[in-house]
């Protein structure tokens, strides 16, 4: 298991392999299919975005309401494959890591080799433990849109699974082959 | 003729909603278990333990399992002896659907127009509603929360007579293949063939909510299923398709005549967390 804290650094980026298995603590941002589109549209006119993009990370989630006393509800990943199309030119705003599950086009996996990011795999289906790792929330941007909104969260010890490193490995691809060819009776 | 009131309704609909998202149907995480022990790839065991934890977690938090609670599909068979009163039955499942998101902290993910106008109804309604009418006085209420992750990813495919088994064990195996990790392995999924356009649809989304331990009562239907799990499992996807035997929990066929000039196939993806949850009014 890597103990990441981010902002993650490029030094760190450029280490972490497909298949390793992070264990991530520090700052991070939420967002899903809604704010990406705004985000991408202040970026076409020249506005400034609601966070500052260098080195930061971005979880694609829509949490559950939680209950009094309580900081987070559930949530886990969503889908990434519908955030293709606006990652790339987040990355390209210095955006160094994407938080999801599924598939990823190749222009996603060519930016993350361009910029030397990651796409970080969460284990979908557990979003009441992934829930437990959120210390502190906070609704940062765009506040109409409940669950879409853009979040400032403060995680500790998220468990994480590089799926796509800088190398444009892809985890998708080589998980199932290493079981194949070593593990299945 | 037998009357119930539509408030008796919303109040079931409200609790089922609740219920269904926090707690794990039984036969599911039993499954989940055996699977569990029986899985060869760290990663995948790891993983797999991780969502039973989930389950346990949520059910003792009264969290969601999942963080999408889905768009409450609601199916309804009726009995024809049966007269309600008090308001709108319509009304009274999306009354329901309101209550319950609401007071048992869901996710709201039901946008008003699907193009233009994706605007949050920020109450989950409406709800998608099936009705049966069948013999008898009572009510049969099933609440299925339907994550769209996984939605997403079913598929239906008008094959014709000539395509066979073969035809359909390939298409079942190029949806799964398709949905990898995009529906959360591992998966529950139902097929439907036969019937028509419409109606194949439905029939998978009925297999998909069968008992865990149910086969088909034909053997030939039986043996299919067992033979697609099978498959489906030596596939390699796992759980999260990080790779790993476990890449479906269960299938299940519903079939349906058909018309001389067609075989439709319709096959519908769960995630593990396939909620359902009925009563009988």
């Amino acid at each position: 298991m890597i103990e990441l804290t981010t902002p993650l650094s490029k030094e760190i980026l450029c280490q972490l392999k497909a298949g390793d298995e992070v264990s991530l603590s520090g700052v991070i941002y939420t967002g899903r299919d809604a704010a990406h589109k705004r985000l991408v549209e202040l970026l076409e006119r020249q506005q400034p975005l609601p966070f500052e993009m260098k080195d930061q990370v971005i979880y694609y989630v829509g949490p559950t309401p939680h209950k009094e006393g309580e900081v987070f509800g559930s949530g886990g990943p969503t889908t990434s494959g519908r955030m293709d199309t606006y990652a790339p030119i987040l990355m390209k705003e210095g955006l160094c890591a994407m938080i999801g599950k599924g598939y990823r086009s190749a222009s996603v996996k060519q930016a993350i080799k361009d910029y030397t990011g990651v796409y970080f795999g969460a284990l979908g289906g557990a979003g009441a433990y992934i829930g437990e790792c959120v210390v502190q929330s906070e609704v940062i941007a765009f506040s109409d849109l409940g669950a879409e909104a853009i979040r400032r969260l403060v995680v500790k010890e998220l468990p994480l699974t590089v799926v796509i490193d800088c190398f444009g490995n892809d985890l998708y691809e080589l998980g199932k082959k290493d079981y194949l060819e070593h593990f299945k009776k | 003729m037998r009357e119930i009131n539509v408030d008796e309704i919303t109040k079931v609909i409200k609790n089922l909603c609740i219920e269904a998202n926090l707690f794990l149907p039984k036969d599911i995480e039993k499954v989940l278990q055996t699977y569990e022990i029986n899985e060869p790839y760290p990663l995948a065991k790891k993983n797999l333990s991780i969502l039973l934890e989930n389950a346990q977690l949520a059910r003792e938090k009264r969290k969601p399992i999942c963080q999408d609670t889905g768009m409450a599909c609601v199916y309804i068979r009726m009995g024809q002896d049966v007269h309600v009163v008090g308001g709108s039955l319509n009304e009274a499942i999306h009354e329901g659907v309101r209550q319950g998101y609401q007071e048992g902290y869901l996710r709201k993910s039901i946008v008003e127009d699907p193009l233009f106008n994706r605007v949050n109804t920020k109450d989950n309604t409406p709800a998608t509603i099936h009705y049966d009418i069948v013999e008898g006085n009572q009510i049969e209420i099933l609440v299925a929360p339907k994550g769209f992750g996984s939605e997403n990813m079913c598929q239906i495919k008008m094959l014709k007579p000539s395509d066979g088994l073969q035809g359909v064990t390939e298409f079942v195996l190029k949806v799964v293949e398709d949905a990898g990790p995009n529906a959360c392995p591992p998966m529950v999924i139902g097929v439907g063939i036969g019937g028509n356009f419409e109606t194949v649809a439905y029939l998978s989304k009925k297999a998909m909510m069968k008992d865990v331990l149910e086969s088909h009562p034909l053997k030939e239907y039986a043996n299919l299923e067992k033979d697609l799990l099978t498959r489906i499992n030596e596939t390699g996807i796992g759980p999260a398709g990080f790779g790993g035997k476990t890449t479906a929990l269960a299938l299940h066929i519903e079939t349906a005549p058909t018309h001389i000039a067609g075989m439709p196939v319709a096959v519908s993806i769960c995630c593990h967390v396939a909620r359902h949850k009925g009563v009988i009014l």
